[in-house]
């Protein structure tokens, strides 16, 4: 099943390197990872999606955890949570037709086209990642130049919240 | 005071206790070496090899339960330490190991001797750190220190760039007396709820099987678990990292579990209904194949390290915290409580058991014209009246000294049980014996483990480091040759050891002692009288039979009733079920 995993880590250099080699070494499926600072500037928050069983999720927890560097831990896919990803794509807008329709897609998915030349148009898009996927599949009959996607960031819902 | 951060840190050893700093110098790590010079506090040892060092140290670890501290230069002062790092971190060690680094401002720059230290140990410490800031040498030190020696242990690196120990710069130094870190804090304490329960269901057991492993000895735990075993009556086997927990010659002993366990702790595992397993990881050497482990049994398990729950094994009752306390509060429930256990079940799950005892599948041919290395390490216990620290290699020899010496306290083996590293002997009983000057330290080694760090005789000398050397030579590596011989017909590919050098010649050279070995005929009285030279370094060269092999052996992969059993041992008990390779 698919797991998105909040943690908060401390603002180490090397943190980021200890998550990742923790899933190469073990073998683990990573499908995503963002990471930023946080309001405290010495924490770090990263969102990880992976998949798994659920021994092998129980497993990347508990191993997560164990990082001397990870200060929380939280399964967001445990209880109701908001994902949001963002995305920029850069789509060929060169004709009328390509122009309106691009246009017509890119509001219907409520994206915002952030720069337009005579031949292309970059849009901003945020969304779950399914939303996401569903836009670019939208857009098959158009010419994708680029894609950017920033990867899944999530929250728990309600009064649940991962701090320190 | 004002210190240097070279001055700090080994000032910092000295306040944290550390008797002896296993090392080598180098550019990197200079200062700290001039620092170490004006004082005697610290005693360093100096090796001739930084995986000796590193095995030094855990050596004396695994001896006293105190962390073992090394320190090393950049570069491949660093790489060197990384087997030892590894081998301490897969047994759990407790070990600080201090890397020399390029000045930090070239770091980064492919300067001299310079590697990613903290890059190269990730994965196999338990946490490692950069110094950046001189003001917190002291403190890194003091964390190392903490997270190396709480919860489940393990090697913690520091790696000191060559200027935070410049000195020409001097800071007030304070060492502080215990550290916090908010992302760490080991759980200590077992579940309450859960130990009652699982105390409840052992005593419902008609057919236990006590597990215990290596977190009983890391743990301290040995008292504890012998009041337990003891009041329940139900039979224990420990496995390799485990043994001396529990006393090998107590009845109620099945002896080890595993590859190479008794038959009657494999088929006791195998046929089980309750399974407790006491700070032991379900290895894969134990385990044999997953899908037939324990197949009747419902599993108990305690262990501090969450992450070894339910890793390989599903159990059904977890306690995740330290054995001592979570034994206590287990052995108090069976004081205090009112249920016993079942004494009619019981008696019958013994009679199986002695059933498979007498099979004798630890028996092997005592008449040979060959000297056997199981009769060798039967008579370095019965010299050392079982209470040597006995230190290993890897191979068919330390097999043997796990099956045949037969531990009574815990903290006297020492092995590499969880890396398999050849070479860690000897280094290994130098910690031991500067740890312990008076005891008999003893290393089993083959001619092959020996030769990966075979320098360290010239160490020993230098310290007067009497340790015995028991070399089972088979001119072979064995354990190689004796999977090839069951498992790729007989053939031996590189595993015949070629132009060996004459021990004894080698061992005076270094200005030791050497002795050899040939007739079973000498072996008592030889040993005797190599053992008796209390001061000396003895290298007994031993031409053992070539060709013997460890039995009993489950094949990796196949499961605990399908064992490969000596052809020396007695008669099986009759039960068509069981299949034997
Ligand atoms: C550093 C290292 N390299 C290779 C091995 C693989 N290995 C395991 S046992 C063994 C043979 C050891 O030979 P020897 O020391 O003579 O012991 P014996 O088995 O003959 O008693 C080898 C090569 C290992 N465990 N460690
Ligand atoms: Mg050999």
């Amino acid at each position: 099943m698919r797991h998105i995993i909040s943690i908060l880590i401390e603002n180490e250099a090397g943190a980021l390197s200890r998550v990742a080699g923790l899933f190469s070494a073990r073998a683990y499926n990573i499908e995503s990872l963002t990471v930023a600072p946080t309001e405290d500037p010495t924490l770090s928050r990263m969102t990880i999606v992976t998949d798994g069983t659920d021994r092998i999720v129980e497993q990347i927890t508990k191993q997560l955890n164990k990082l001397i560097d990870v200060v929380k831990l939280l399964d967001l896919s445990e209880g109701p949570h908001i994902e949001r990803e963002m995305m920029l794509i850069k789509v060929k807008a060169a004709t009328m037709a390509q122009r309106e329709d691009v246009k017509r897609l890119s509001d219907i998915f409520r994206g915002n086209i952030i720069d337009v030349t005579p031949t292309t148009f970059t849009i901003e898009l945020t969304g779950s990642g399914q939303k996401i996927d569903s836009f670019i599949e939208a857009l098959a009959e158009h010419k994708i130049i680029e894609t950017v996607r920033s990867g899944v960031s999530g929250i728990a819902r309600g009064e649940k919240s991962l701090q320190v | 005071m004002e210190l240097s951060g070279a001055e700090i840190l080994v000032r910092s050893l000295k306040d944290e206790g550390v008797e002896f700093l296993f090392g080598y110098p180098g550019g990197s790590v200079l200062h700290i070496y001039d620092a170490l010079y004006r004082q005697d506090d610290v005693k360093h040892i100096l090796v001739r090899h930084e995986q000796a060092a590193t095995h030094a140290a855990d050596g004396y670890a695994r001896a006293t339960g105190k962390p073992g501290v090394v320190l090393v230069t950049s570069g491949p002062g660093a790489t060197n330490a990384v087997t030892g790092i590894a081998t301490a971190y897969m047994d759990s060690i407790p070990m600080v190991v201090i890397t020399g680094q390029v000045p930090s401002a070239v770091i980064g720059s492919d300067a001299f001797q310079e590697v990613d230290a903290v890059g190269i140990t990730r994965p196999c410490v338990k946490h490692n750190f950069l110094v950046k800031d001189v003001t917190k040498l002291a403190e890194t030190i003091k964390k190392a220190f903490y997270v190396a020696t709480t919860g489940r242990p393990g090697p913690v690196v520091i790696d000191v760039p060559k200027d935070m120990t410049d000195p020409a710069i001097k800071i007030p130094y304070h060492y502080p007396d215990k550290v916090t870190m908010r992302s760490y804090q080991p759980t200590v304490k077992g579940h309450s709820g859960q130990i009652k329960r699982a105390v409840d269901l052992l005593l419902t057991a008609k057919k236990p099987m006590i597990y215990s492993g290596g977190g009983v000895v890391l743990g301290n735990a040995s008292e504890e678990l012998r009041t337990f075993v003891r009041h329940l009556g139900y039979p224990i086997t420990q496995t390799l990292m485990g043994l001396g927990a529990y006393p090998a010659s107590d009845p109620q002993s099945l002896g080890m579990l595993g590859m190479h366990g008794t038959y009657e702790a494999n088929m006791a595992m195998h046929d089980c209904d309750v399974l407790i397993a006491i700070g032991a990881r379900f290895d894969d050497r134990v385990t044999g194949k997953i899908a037939e482990f324990c197949p009747d049994a419902k599993i108990i398990h305690i262990d501090i390290d969450p992450s070894s729950i339910s890793k390989t094994i599903t159990v059904d009752i977890p306690i995740v915290g330290d054995v001592s306390g979570v034994l206590q509060e287990m052995n108090h429930l069976l004081v205090t409580g009112k249920k016993e256990p079942k004494k009619k079940a019981l008696a019958e799950w013994w009679k199986t058991i002695n059933a498979w005892r007498a099979t004798n599948c630890m028996n092997y041919d005592r008449s040979s014209e060959h000297i056997k290395p199981q009769r060798a390490i039967e008579i370095v216990h019965e010299i050392t009246g079982g209470d040597a620290y006995i230190t290993s290699d890897v191979g068919q020899h330390q097999m043997w000294a796990a099956q045949y010496y037969g531990f009574e306290k815990p903290n006297r083996w020492i092995n590499s049980g969880g890396l398999g590293t050849m070479g860690f002997g000897l280094p290994a009983a130098m910690g031991v014996q500067l740890a312990y000057p008076e005891a008999t330290v003893a290393c089993v080694t083959g001619e092959g483990s020996i030769q990966m760090c075979i320098q360290e005789l010239s160490t020993c000398l230098q310290y007067g480091l009497p340790i015995k050397i028991i070399a089972l030579n088979n001119r072979y590596l064995g354990m190689v040759r004796q999977w090839q011989e069951f498992f790729y017909e007989n053939r031996y590919s590189s595993s015949y050891m070629e132009s060996l050098p004459d021990f004894v010649k080698l061992a005076e050279s270094y200005g030791h002692v050497g002795i050899r070995i040939e007739d079973p005929k000498d072996l008592e009285a030889e040993l005797a009288r190599g053992f008796a030279m209390k001061d000396r370094l003895v290298f007994f060269d031993i031409v053992t039979d070539q060709t013997e092999n460890v039995y009993p052996m489950i094949r990796a992969g196949k499961a605990h009733n399908e064992m490969h059993l000596s052809p020396h041992g007695g008669e099986l008990p009759q039960d068509p079920q069981r299949e034997l390779s």
